[in-house]
């Protein structure tokens, strides 16, 4: 599979002038069918919408990629600063807002470094600021963002969603992605991708392949495709799609890859891939340990179930789980979702259930106490928050 | 007119008291915190419904009209 070239390709260079501003822009961004490209995959012209009927809009960019198997975002900072800052200001423009923020993690220096390059580098008809967001899993959901913002903690907010209050929070690549509508058309746009989800995205692949790295792929891309690009190291068992709050299908799973319509999403644009040698009990549970480690602590089924969870799985990936165990996990599982501020307790038990599903064999072994392999495949970071 | 009984998570610390004045509409969990049924109370449980708003030592527990 060769991937189209538009995000990485230095597509969108030149003036802004040559590009579709103004509220027109809008009308453009609904008829271009782009969606967002930080997980939700909410149609983006119709939070400009709503944005631009607020008084006082901001618009901020969320370069913050919390999401450790991730780094397609901090590719896009590093090359291609002045394209999702384009995006930025002509968001701006379209729905009113004087002032654009470009969120990065405090961990990204490289990141913020090539921003305040092309910052100096530009002089734009809105202020454009950079703004450091701490290290953190939930720091980049957009109320938390909303709340670091107002001088508050990194943390999720419950109440109105922050496009309600006028700010307008999309993801870096969404934002690059509206650049080149605004200069080459919803028409072009949609000549990738599929009807429900147009475009070209990018995403990281990792795991057990021979090329790990960001691809830029069309829309609705055949999973085999890319598996076949990225070139597996090994049988593959299984592949996590999205993200740690996404979902494992199968490794011969024939699905395509999108946002919109399908059973497994593409989320934050994570594909990892698992070996037939690895283990996905012990693989979910490190994550969920670190999901559960992760957790604001504002909201007591995320608090405290996911802990149990977590606690339980980690049980299981051991061989020493009590008797029935994977129903305790199933009614845990229903138990926490929907009743968090925000969706990370539900992205952690979607990862619980799909591991129960496509593992079910391994999850019957372990409960029957054979012992599994510990996680090899996954990058997941060492819980830091435990003591906070 | 509907009501229908809304919970702010982050404000819930889990006192318990809402589901022990309407356990037709409010469970607990494992970890003592209000599973709420969503659907609109009948006329026959709004004054349990306010009260246990009412009760809520947080105001995380609230009967919205809509």
């Amino acid at each position: 599979m060769s991937g189209p070239r538009r995000l990485l390709a230095g597509l969108g260079e030149g003036p802004l002038q040559d590009a579709l501003g103004g509220p027109a822009l809008i009308d453009r961004v609904i008829r271009s069918g782009l969606r967002g490209r930080g997980g939700g995959g909410f149609p983006t012209g119709r939070k400009l919408e709503a944005v631009a009927r607020h008084r006082r809009p901001v618009v901020v960019a969320n370069g913050c990629e919390g999401e450790p198997e991730s780094a397609k975002d901090a590719l896009l900072l590093a090359r291609r600063p002045h394209l999702l800052i384009d995006g930025a200001v002509l968001a701006a423009g379209a729905v009113g807002a004087r002032e654009a923020l470009v969120c990065v993690s405090a961990a990204n220096a490289a990141g913020a470094a090539a921003v305040r390059a092309a910052l100096g580098e530009r002089r734009d008809r809105v202020a454009v600021h950079l703004h450091a967001v701490p290290e953190r899993y939930v720091a980049s959901e957009e109320s938390a963002l909303a709340r670091h913002l107002d001088g508050g903690p990194a943390l999720p907010a419950s109440g109105p969603r922050p496009y309600a209050r006028g700010l307008l929070v999309q993801n870096v690549e969404t934002l690059a992605h509206v650049a080149l509508v605004a200069r080459h058309g919803s028409r072009w746009f949609r000549e990738l991708g599929t009807p429900g989800d147009p475009g070209s995205a990018l995403v990281t692949v990792g795991g057990a392949v021979r090329r790990p790295g960001v691809f830029e792929i069309a829309l609705g891309t055949p999973l085999p495709d890319l598996l076949v690009a990225a070139g597996p190291e090994d049988r593959v068992r299984a592949v996590l799609l999205g993200g740690y709050g996404g979902t494992w299908v199968p490794g011969d799973a024939r699905l395509a890859l999108t946002r919109h319509g399908a059973s497994a999403a593409l989320g934050a644009g994570v594909v990892c891939v698992l070996p037939e040698r690895a283990c996905g009990i012990c693989e979910t549970a490190a994550v969920l340990d670190y999901l559960a480690g992760e957790s604001a602590r504002q909201c007591g089924p995320c608090t405290f179930g996911l802990r149990a969870i977590a606690g339980r799985l980690t049980q299981l990936s051991h061989g020493r789980a009590p008797a029935r165990t994977l129903g305790q996990l199933r009614r845990w599982a229903a138990d926490v979702e929907g009743r968090g501020a925000c969706r990370h307790p539900d992205g952690a038990v979607r990862l619980l259930r799909s591991a129960l599903v496509t593992f079910a064999e391994e999850a019957d072994r372990h409960e029957r106490g054979e012992c599994g392999h510990g996680s090899t495949v996954l990058r997941v970071p060492a819980t830091r928050r435990e003591a906070a | 007119m509907t009501a229908r009984l809304r919970i702010d998570p982050i404000a819930c610390e889990a006192h318990g008291l809402c589901a022990e004045l309407l356990p037709e509409r409010i469970a607990l969990d494992d970890w003592g915190y209000p599973i709420i049924d969503g659907r609109p109370v009948p006329d026959e449980l709004l004054g349990l419904a306010k009260r246990a708003a009412a009760v809520c030592h947080t105001l995380a527990l609230r009967l919205e009209r809509d």
